[in-house]
């Protein structure tokens, strides 16, 4: 028999950007414990709702752990208690009648609040535009394995492509540094030989936009690595290290000076 | 030219180039400990050792050594201190609200108070400079021994005088303490700004790092200790 939970709920409410936030007592009774965390708010939604009031607003989209979306902190945690766990994917069977929730945006300031649990992520793109991509022809199919790459290098490559891109790194950092979402977007794509020719640029110019969007710097404690959901190595933050000393040397001393690569006119 | 100082000043004011420079001049310290420990403990091999080794120290490259290192030493020191309160300011101003419920996965007690351990070790290095190079405030600059007929500075008299005053041997543990923390953190921490950790070698690293801490609180509290508490050469 499922049973149902009574919960006290500690929630920050904060209208707007600019707006001073404080969080608000809220009971939450009969929430049955085969719910997800996202259905608990739901209910405690409709319930504010029917009542006429002003609903908490939360990011959510698949539900399932893959799109990153959802973006809460669960009593300290991003994402909650549960290791390798997303908000969405985090069950109430985990809490216990009578327990309090304390619910609150990911803080830092690279990431304004736009309306209480929901925060602006922008700055993760303007990262991704910096270099988070690779070049290619486009066209007919090129022919399987044209490319060559050994099971190891593709193995690791994908264990960085699992970064979801939801931000819990930045947001239990102590610094608010977003260094191990920024070094599993460049890691998985300098693994690959697919991302040799835009190495260098790739990796200066998104460190140089995770500078410029005001998060603070990595100190190797490796919260971000226990509460990243997908697990994200913190070896990925080692190699960006080394990849930017060698794209700054590169750039500095290495490289053909602008303009005087040798070709045609 | 001005590319190249263009590149630097990119380097600079990136996160990443700061940190490298941290870990850098962090290690030319790590270095310059291990070897400043191992000297000092030629205390207990008594008077003539020590003396023979602060002699050499000071007539080394007929005494151009000694400023080299204390030039090295001095810059990385400013360069290891401006920039790790200029990360630390950044950090703080990262997060501008502070989390209601506040949560720790993972961090060690020393990573979290890295920049307090600092500062007292920067307090601590002005102190020792003050007592032991500069002499100020006491006469251990006239203290002069003969070795090898030759007249030269007792360092030997100079440490146990030092030591013997319970103030001064208590600062200089509570500092070897946090020196201890800050290594205990630090010196694994550089690997991985380095670049140099994988998830093979961050175990050790992080034993090599707590294995050092211990051995430079170990062997440089020995000294006050042994001539506070236990009268060795008084
Ligand atoms: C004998 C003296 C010192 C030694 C051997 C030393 C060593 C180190 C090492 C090895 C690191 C790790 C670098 C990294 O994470 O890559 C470090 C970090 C740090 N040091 Fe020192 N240090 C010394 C003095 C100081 C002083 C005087 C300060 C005063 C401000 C200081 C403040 C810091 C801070 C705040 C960090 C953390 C930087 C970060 O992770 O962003 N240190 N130190
Ligand atoms: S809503 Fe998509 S990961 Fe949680």
């Amino acid at each position: 028999m499922a049973s149902n939970l009574n919960l006290k709920l500690k929630i920050w409410r904060q209208p707007s950007t600019n707006a001073k936030g404080t969080f608000q007592d809220i009971d939450a009774n009969n929430i049955p414990e085969t719910a997800s965390f996202l259905e608990m708010l739901d209910i405690v939604n409709q319930r504010i709702m029917d009542g006429g009031g002003d609903p908490v607003a939360f990011d959510h989209d698949c539900r399932e752990g893959i799109c990153g979306t959802c973006s809460m902190v669960i009593n300290g945690i991003p994402h909650g208690p549960r290791r390798g766990t997303t908000a969405c994917q985090l069950h109430m069977r985990l809490f216990k009648s009578g327990d309090t929730i304390w619910i609150e945006p990911f803080r830092a300031k690279a990431f304004p609040v736009i309306k209480d649990l929901a925060v602006d992520r922008s700055a993760f793109d303007r990262i991704m535009v910096a270099g988070g991509f690779i070049s290619v022809r486009t066209g007919s199919a090129q022919d399987a394995n044209a490319l060559p790459i050994s099971k190891d290098d593709a193995d690791s490559a994908m264990d960085a492509a699992e970064c979801i891109g939801c931000g819990a790194c930045v947001a239990t950092c102590k610094n608010a540094s977003a260094m191990l979402f920024v070094s599993a977007k460049a890691g998985q794509l300098n693994s690959l030989p697919q991302g040799q020719p835009e190495k260098h640029r790739r990796v200066l110019g998104m460190v140089q936009a995770m500078d410029k969007s005001g998060f603070g710097n990595c100190t190797n404690q490796y919260e971000c690595e226990a509460a990243c959901p997908k697990g994200i190595s913190v070896r990925w933050i080692a190699k960006l290290n080394r990849d930017y000393a060698l794209a700054t040397v590169h750039e500095s001393l290495l490289a053909p000076a602008k303009g005087k690569g040798g070709g045609a006119a | 030219m001005s590319a190249l100082l263009k590149s630097f000043s990119t380097f600079l004011g990136s996160s990443i180039g700061k940190k490298l420079l941290v870990a850098l001049t962090g290690a030319v310290l790590v270095l310059f400990l291990l070897g400043h420990m191992i000297g000092n403990l030629l205390i207990f091999a008594g008077p003539d050792a020590i003396n023979e080794y602060g002699h050499f120290l000071q007539t080394m490259l007929h005494g151009g050594g000694v400023w080299i290192a204390r030039i090295g030493l001095l810059v990385s020191v400013v360069v290891h201190i401006v920039l790790t309160i200029q990360l630390t300011r950044e950090n703080r101003a990262a997060r501008t609200e502070r989390y209601g419920y506040n949560a720790t996965l993972q961090a060690s007690k020393s990573s979290r108070i890295m920049i307090l351990s600092g500062l007292t070790i920067l307090a601590f290095i002005i102190y020792h400079l003050l007592h032991f190079t500069v002499h100020a405030g006491n006469n251990y600059g006239t203290y002069q021994v003969i070795l090898h007929g030759e007249n030269v500075h007792d360092v030997y008299k100079m440490v146990i005088a030092g030591f013997s005053w319970l103030p001064a041997s208590i600062f200089y543990i509570i500092a070897m303490l946090l020196l201890c923390s800050h290594l205990g953190h630090g010196v694994s921490s550089m690997f991985q700004t380095l670049g140099l950790a994988t998830e093979r070698t961050r175990p050790i690293y992080e034993k090599i790092g707590s294995a050092y801490a211990a051995l430079i609180l170990i062997g440089n509290c020995s000294i006050p200790i042994a001539i506070y508490v236990f009268h060795y050469g008084r």
